[in-house]
């Protein structure tokens, strides 16, 4: 059976807005990340459902200072998908803000398309700042970013990352938190999206990375801890972060996320790190996300 | 056959150290990432010269590669410089997706390289970095031969656009070019005229082709051409194709592995244009071993007698071989219109 869907041309504004608000945007999301997976045939749905919510709030709350009208724009707030498998989450979030049509998430994964099955480069997609894929980097990448804001241009510039909770596995994570922490990196936001799940089961039992807020604050970090799908939680931690800059500490947020959250099947199943809905699963999952 | 003079000896890491400062009085955006060791690959002149745009990151190469990359998407000209032990095989997943993947405009000095790191021993004898970096899409690899070559390479892969590498070594080395030597990124430099023979060696092993040069005219008037294979990617197709076309026989010299480095890429564009019987000169798939660098190049084989014996050898495959292509162009005409 085939699977055919239409993309909504909606576009949302990047502006202060009332928790309430974020809901439709994580519902538009979220119908995206589960039509364009669908068509993929491929591809991970659980941790672009999980993030949907923190997502939303950085890339339509005011938060993240982007213009998808000029996506070099010089003075940008930068965004740095280090679990690049939640691309699609990603490529949805770049879409409904205006970066490129909403048509073009049905090519997903696809010969030809920009939307590569982990953010590519060097196919010039509008809004993807670095390609990331092989965990751990994306966070380096960002220290690197935010030390030439910082240390070098010395602008107002911030840089979001967001890394997997058991990405944080990785050593070289560990060696980005130090150099973030060294070089004062207060204008380095990172969010670990903590919905502990991984291929192979739960983060405990694959390698535990248990106690997250005082490893980071033993590297020098101020953590934030939040539910990750309360809006109210992520727009404080946002605020929290920007009313730190000038204390000369990262932030980390560590958001407790449930993976493939809003489609009750997957919600909290690590099994859906991996893979994509049938076209009868994306059928159920798309009559929940009203 | 012309002549060269010794200069003088110093380490191609001295070329590198002056390079940056040099880079960094005419360029604003070259920065430096330092990986403890600053003093040993002479990035040390820059931290004194530029300190504000110096930055320690640690005995964590893996992490600086990466942040470099995140620089170099920041407008940035980072140069992170390492052990070459450390600077190409312990990061190469980050040189790999986040430098290369990237186009990253990200330099990285690997430093300490090859045999002659001496007394440290085999882990520390980096041999094998060039196979890896060369199958790099994007990745340009430049391996001076002298102090005054380092220097050049340095500012000229600054001034270019994309990934790059520059190896150098350790200990002093005979000089030999000057100020004024071609220094072209991707252009090999043929250093003698001759017909019997191609030397393509790169890094300090062209000096000792040069000295086998001198020793197969003196002793048996063969007049070798040697090339000066700076830059390892992309490499010269055109000045190699021509050498083994009038030469009809090569040799490869380098202070690395025998299999991956310079030999390969040479026989690369060797078999595909104009295939002619091939010797190479490096290490001999084994690891090194603790010693004086002088002791060690003796030792392994990175002398002008190890080159000077596969060149001999080359020509005599050549005559053989020359006489067998005669033989299988004699085949039946059915065959050719096949």
């Amino acid at each position: 059976m085939g699977f055919s869907v239409e993309f909504s041309d909606i576009i949302f504004k990047n502006q202060k807005r009332e928790p309430a608000e974020f809901a439709e945007i994580a519902l538009e999301l979220r119908r995206d990340i589960i039509k364009s997976l669908t068509l993929a045939k491929s591809g991970h749905s659980g941790g672009p459902l999980g993030v949907s919510d923190i997502m939303s709030v950085l890339f339509f709350g005011g938060v993240m200072n982007h213009n998808p009208q000029a996506p070099d724009w010089a003075e940008r707030d930068r965004f740095v998908l280090s679990a690049g498998h939640m691309a699609p989450v990603l490529y949805s979030a770049l879409a409904r803000s205006g970066y490129f049509p909403a048509e073009e998430l049905a090519t997903l994964r696809k010969w030809g398309s920009r939307l590569q099955g982990h953010p590519g480069l060097d196919k010039k997609l509008p809004g993807v700042e670095t390609s990331s894929g092989s965990l751990g980097q994306g966070i380096s990448i960002a220290v690197g970013m935010a030390m030439s804001d910082k240390l070098i241009d010395k602008n107002d510039r911030n840089v979001f990352c967001i890394t997997g909770d058991g990405e944080i596995q990785e050593g070289t994570v560990w060696e980005a938190a130090m150099s973030a922490s060294h070089h004062k990196l207060d204008n380095l936001c990172w969010i670990v999206d903590n919905n502990d799940c991984q291929i192979d089961g739960r983060c405990s039992d694959v390698m535990n990375i248990y106690p997250l807020d005082t490893k980071f604050a033993s590297f020098g970090f101020d953590v934030i801890n939040i539910d990750g799908h309360n809006y109210e939680e992520i727009i404080a931690a946002f605020e929290k972060f920007k009313a730190n800059k000038g204390s000369g500490r990262p932030t980390v947020v560590i958001a407790k996320t449930f993976m493939g959250k809003g489609v009750s099947f997957m919600h909290d199943q690590y099994g859906w790190h991996g893979n994509p809905p049938k076209p009868e699963q994306a059928e159920q999952a798309l009559s929940e996300l009203v | 056959m012309k002549k060269y003079e010794l200069l003088g000896n110093k380490p191609t890491r001295h070329g590198f150290g002056e390079g940056l400062v040099a880079l960094g009085e005419k360029h604003d955006n070259v920065v430096v990432l330092g990986g403890d060791i600053t003093g040993s690959v002479m990035t040390s002149l820059f931290k004194d010269k530029f300190p504000e745009r110096f930055f320690s990151l640690g005995i964590a190469e893996q992490n600086a590669t990466t942040v470099a990359a995140g620089m170099a998407l920041s407008g940035k000209i980072p140069f992170f410089s390492s052990y070459s032990a450390f600077a190409a095989f312990r990061n190469a997943d980050q040189l790999r997706v986040s430098v290369c993947y990237n186009n990253a405009n990200v330099k990285i000095g690997g430093g300490h390289s090859g045999i002659t790191v001496g007394p440290d021993g085999a882990t520390h004898q980096s041999l094998e970095e060039v196979a890896l970096l060369r199958a790099l899409p994007n990745m340009t690899l430049v391996v001076p031969a002298d102090f005054e070559e380092a220097k050049k390479a340095t500012i000229a892969v600054g001034e270019m656009f994309g990934p790059a590498y520059i190896r150098f070594g350790r200990p002093n080395v005979p000089m030999f070019t000057d100020e004024n030597s071609e220094f072209v990124i991707g252009k090999a430099n043929v250093l003698t005229e001759g017909n019997d023979v191609a030397i393509v060696a790169a890094g300090l092993m062209v000096w000792e082709a040069l000295l086998a040069a001198e020793q197969l005219e003196k002793n048996h008037g063969i007049k070798a051409r040697v090339i000066n294979n700076h830059t390892i990617k992309p490499i010269d197709i055109e000045t190699i194709t021509i050498a083994a076309r009038e030469c009809g026989a090569i040799v490869t010299a380098e202070e690395h592995q025998v299999y991956g480095g310079l030999g390969g890429a040479v026989a690369e564009v060797v078999v595909k244009n104009a295939p002619v019987p091939m010797e190479f000169v490096g290490m001999p798939d084994i690891f090194g071993a603790s010693g004086e660098p002088e002791e060690l190049l003796e030792k392994f084989g990175f002398t002008w007698k190890a080159i000077y014996a596969s060149a001999l050898k080359a020509i005599e495959r050549k005559e053989k071989s020359t006489n067998d292509i005669r033989k299988v162009t004699d085949i039946p005409k059915y065959f050719e219109n096949m």
